[in-house]
């Protein structure tokens, strides 16, 4: 699969590159309405394979009302209203033919909260792979949650005990489950909204390292409040505030050379 | 001083003391500039000296009002003639009883004997004397709590935390009663009931399949021989508690699915009271429309069809039952299933899952132990229900399982047991006690699994 990046409007405010080679997702002058608010402001930004993009910005501006565009998560809020162009694979997601269902196999996510359902560890991770009729048989299904399991790091602490409830786990051990469930059903993309803050450091750490895995497979996008955390998982980053994408760049670059003034007072902490 | 007056007088002696304790605890201090010198605030020294001077000033009013009456008419009865006073106990409570008539002014006391007016005129008097005494002592109970309390008002007083007590003692005494009454009342049962089963053995009770409580009043009557199985009133009750069930649940739980999940906000707001709404109608109107509409279509249509409806069948009962039923069901499914996290439907959505995939597999799941624990209440709302079986249900104690025929239920035998004169020591009227024990125990045990069964589910989310 091959798409090219569409083209970037004249005139964006954006400071650096927004546009990368062949990107999976490839988003156009989106703006998103809550009601009369304007959350999102004519946002271009490419989105590359096999690396994490990691969105940063203080509270309120517009990183998870951007990240949930990418999997149409904005269709659940009321009044939310999503205008512009958002490719995956060339293929523009608002399109009609669209089927929302398949949209969200490919563009898997975990949010905040832990969030297993009240199910046993191993039906929460069999979960999508059944509603989209991923496997055969049992067989084939127990494969796909075993090796889900074991990508997420979290087989060797719940082999023995598949068929307890998933809300038996640890937070971070949830957490990893929550991850184990979205790359079950195999998607190209996954969306993480701040997946570290509700854990400790320890699994906060896990959770990085493992990202730090996924991204040979997948192209992450991930939301962040902590900057650290932003500097170790990504190789791009994008910084927004207040309902503009103010800067994109590498992340080595952005956090230590930024070329926005705004950029540069959030990281170095004069607000945020 | 009549009681009303008695009881405004202690509420202006107990304003009268909130602002003495108050007045009192700012001039300790010297003024209101001090105030930061008190241990607690000047209001608080004003409501324990008033809470001090009304409480025990109201207690010793209630006591002696409570055996005011019991002691006036002993006093009365002793002053009594000599001829009176010698006369049968049956004739002289009788004679009481005029008096207390005729002092109530039920009965003129021109139309009365000289000797119960003048023992009427005697009754009154001393209850103006006892009223007035009673006035004095409890009003001066408050002023000298008043007093003592003022006296002990100093800066270091702590009056806050001596408010707080009172105020929890207050409301322990309160919960109390709440809990001694309902206690009083099971007990009675209880006792009523241990009669009951002193003449009917408890196996006859507990499995006899033959229900007719008329007993003889003489012992040559005949075709009254009084039979106190209860299994088919029991029978009768699930009958109709299961058809009900059937109306109730279903359409309930899937009227709380689609207003919790689908509805647009506004008919949501609609909707939703307006169901409540029917939780609202008295039974008595369920009853009616059960047997001046539901009754007689069920009939009509069974005669189409060749059946035999009868006009009071558990078939409409159980159906206008489950009407009632239904608001209480879909209102507590609501909550339960609006309680459930957002994050769970859109870890759901997340992954795919199209909207009555995510209620069913995620949401209900999530959901069903609180909808099982409301189903359970409401199974124990239809099994005590009694005006709509009253009206719909009939009183033929038929042991059948065809909801086309008369049952009868524990609640309708209940009331008829007790409905009209009846002496209270015959079995017929006994086993109604027995009966409402039985009820109270099957309710209470439905009860007591449905609350921990919701119980255990709402510690899962919050």
């Amino acid at each position: 699969m091959s798409s090219a990046a569409l083209p970037v409007p004249q005139g964006i405010k954006t400071v650096g590159t927004v546009t990368v080679a062949e990107p999976v997702f490839s988003c156009r002058d989106v703006n998103v309405y809550y009601g009369d608010k304007h959350a999102i402001k004519g946002v271009n930004i490419d989105i590359a394979r096999k690396q994490v993009l990691a969105m940063i910005g203080p509270s309120g501006c517009g990183k998870s009302t951007f990240l949930r565009c990418l999997n149409r998560m904005n269709d659940t809020i009321l009044g939310a209203r999503v205008e512009g162009q958002i490719a995956l694979e060339g293929q523009d997601i608002h399109e009609k033919r669209q089927d929302v269902v398949q949209l969200r196999a490919r563009v898997g996510m975990v949010f905040q909260k832990p969030n297993p359902f009240p199910k046993s560890i191993y039906e929460n991770v069999a979960y999508g792979p059944r509603i989209h009729g991923l496997a055969a048989d049992r067989g084939e299904l127990d494969d796909i949650v075993n090796s889900s399991l074991r990508r997420a790091g979290l087989w060797e602490e719940v082999k023995d005990r598949l068929n307890q409830p998933g809300t038996s786990l640890s937070g971070g051990q949830q957490q990893r489950l929550c991850i184990a469930r979205t790359i079950a059903v195999n998607p190209e993309v996954i969306l993480m909204d701040e997946p570290c803050s509700a854990l400790d450091p320890i699994a906060t750490a896990r959770i990085e390292d493992l990202i730090d895995e996924l991204r040979e497979s997948y192209a992450i996008c991930i939301v962040t409040h902590s900057m650290q955390q932003a500097a170790r998982v990504s190789q791009r980053t994008a910084y927004f505030h207040l309902g503009d994408l103010v800067e994109v760049g590498e992340t080595d670059k952005i956090f230590t050379n930024p070329r926005a003034k705004l950029t540069e007072d959030y990281i170095t902490g004069r607000f945020g | 001083m009549t009681p009303s007056v008695l009881l405004l007088a202690i509420v202006a002696l107990s304003l009268i003391a909130f602002q003495v304790g108050r007045a009192r605890a700012l001039a300790s201090v010297g003024g209101l500039r001090g105030v930061r010198n008190l241990h607690s605030l000047p209001g608080h020294y004003g409501l324990l000296t008033a809470l001090w001077c009304g409480i025990p000033a109201l207690l010793l009013a209630l006591i002696w009002w409570s055996a005011q009456d019991q002691v006036l008419i002993n006093l009365v009865a002793a002053e009594l003639p000599a001829d009176l006073r010698n006369l049968d106990p049956a004739s002289f409570s009788l004679f009481l009883n005029d008096v207390r008539n005729v002092v109530a002014g039920n009965i003129p006391a021109d139309q009365v004997s000289t000797e119960t007016a003048g023992a009427a005129s005697h009754y009154l008097r001393l209850r103006t004397i006892s009223q007035w005494s009673i006035a004095v002592m409890a009003l001066s109970a408050g002023v000298i709590a008043l007093l003592i309390v003022r006296s002990r008002i100093r800066p270091e007083f702590r009056a806050r935390n001596r408010v707080e007590r009172l105020i929890e003692g207050l409301l322990f005494l309160c919960s109390t009663l709440a809990v001694l009454t309902t206690i009083g009342i099971v007990l009675s049962v209880v006792f009523e009931s241990i009669r009951f089963f002193n003449i009917v053995p408890l196996t006859d009770f507990l499995f006899g399949t033959q229900w007719s409580p008329q007993m003889a009043i003489r012992a040559d009557q005949v075709g009254s021989s009084g039979a106190f199985g209860a299994v088919p009133l029991f029978a009768g009750t699930l009958l109709i508690s299961a058809i009900a069930m059937c109306v109730a649940v279903p359409i309930g739980l899937f009227s709380a699915i689609y207003l919790a999940e689908y509805a647009p906000y506004k008919l949501r707001g609609i909707v939703k009271p307006l169901l409540e709404v029917l939780a609202g109608v008295p039974t008595v109107v369920y009853g009616f429309f059960a047997v001046t509409t539901i009754g007689p279509l069920l009939r009509g249509w069974g005669v189409e069809l060749g059946l035999d409806v009868s006009g009071e069948s558990a078939l409409a009962a159980g159906l206008v039952m489950g009407i009632m039923i239904i608001p209480f069901v879909s209102s507590l499914a609501d909550d339960m299933i609006t309680a459930v996290p957002q994050s769970l439907r859109d870890g759901a959505y997340a992954l795919g899952a199209t909207r009555s995939e995510t209620i069913r597999q995620v949401v209900l799941r999530a959901a069903l132990p609180g909808i099982v624990g409301g189903v359970l209440l409401a199974i124990s709302r239809a099994i005590g229900e009694t005006m709509i079986v009253v009206m719909a249900a009939g009183l033929a104690a038929n042991l059948t399982a065809n909801p086309l025929e008369a049952v009868t239920t524990v609640t309708v035998q209940i009331v008829t047991l007790l409905v009209g004169d009846q002496e209270f020591d015959s079995p017929k009227t006994l086993a109604a006690f027995a009966l409402g024990l039985m009820l109270f125990l099957v309710t209470l045990l439905l009860n007591v699994i449905a609350l921990y069964v919701v119980r255990k589910y709402r510690e899962q989310y919050e």
